[in-house]
């Protein structure tokens, strides 16, 4: 759903959409993987000494039918979510139809030093957090001058 | 329009910038329902609040960040979500039940007794 953005009046969300919009037009080079904001669900990414963090905005979704999977330095997260809408046979009127409903797949990028072994995932209020420990030898060292 | 309803309106204005979230509304005879995505929000960090015909969902975004951690990528820019909506007098606002679960909050309005739905003969002459 490329150009339905997630939170409606979301200044950014809809500057972007029209970054994209004047790209296409004018036959620049974005990231191959697009602009990433407005898809289902949203992330934010930190970065501390020690770790990557991943935060994957996916409410109401079966934490266990979350497809999470680290492969050649990629993190790929997918996952369905069912509507809440009700169906068209039952008597109800929908006035607005405005949540994400269907199959999700989001890839980040991650930085080369990750060690793929040391991560947890915890699924919260909603938000799917996923840590990655960075190698031990890649982490900053003080270096004693004698 | 009234003094007071000035004043809250230039309050909102003032107010801290917040995300609107999406929503899902539907109505059937017996009231509305309504599903809106507040992902990152503990229970204890949401305020629901009906004002005569305002309801007003608001709700802080709380994550686990680790010290010295710092943003390089942010979808979800502010942690603060809020939305307004006017209910329409038919509706019982004494009534409205709410239930939030993996961040996602379901709010039911009913119907008050009185407009509860009744059905309307068509005569053919």
């Amino acid at each position: 759903m490329p150009y339905r953005s997630l939170y409606p009046r979301d200044l950014f969300a809809e500057l972007d959409r029209l970054q994209r919009d004047m790209q296409q037009a004018f036959e620049l080079s974005p990231s191959i993987r697009g602009l990433g904001r407005g898809g289902f669900p949203a992330i934010n990414v930190g970065s501390s000494p020690n770790s990557v963090e991943i935060y994957a905005f996916a409410p109401g979704v079966d934490p266990a039918a979350i497809e999470a999977q680290i492969e050649k330095g990629v993190l790929t997260i997918a996952g369905e979510r069912k509507p809440d809408l009700p169906g068209k046979d039952e008597k109800a009127t929908v006035h607005i139809d405005e949540r994400y409903a269907g199959r999700f797949r989001r890839v980040v990028s991650l930085p080369e030093d990750i060690d793929p072994a040391a991560v947890q995932a915890r699924y919260r209020d909603g938000v799917l957090h996923i840590s990655i420990q960075r190698r031990q030898a890649a982490q900053p060292r003080r270096i004693t001058i004698e | 329009m009234s003094e007071s309803n000035v004043a809250s309106i230039a309050e909102a204005a003032h107010s801290e910038a917040a995300l609107m979230p999406p929503v899902d509304v539907f109505e059937d005879a017996g009231g509305i329902t309504l599903y809106a995505d507040l992902p990152g929000v503990p229970k204890d960090k949401l305020v629901l609040q009906v004002e005569s015909d305002t309801l007003t969902i608001e709700g802080e975004v709380l994550l686990d960040t680790p010290a010295g951690m710092e943003a390089s990528h942010a979808e979800v820019s502010l942690p603060r979500y809020r939305r307004v909506f006017t209910l329409s007098k038919e509706l019982d606002s004494e009534k409205v039940s709410a239930e939030l679960k993996n961040g996602v909050l379901r709010l039911r309005i009913p119907k008050a007794e009185h407009a509860q739905p009744r059905r309307i003969e068509v005569r053919v002459e």
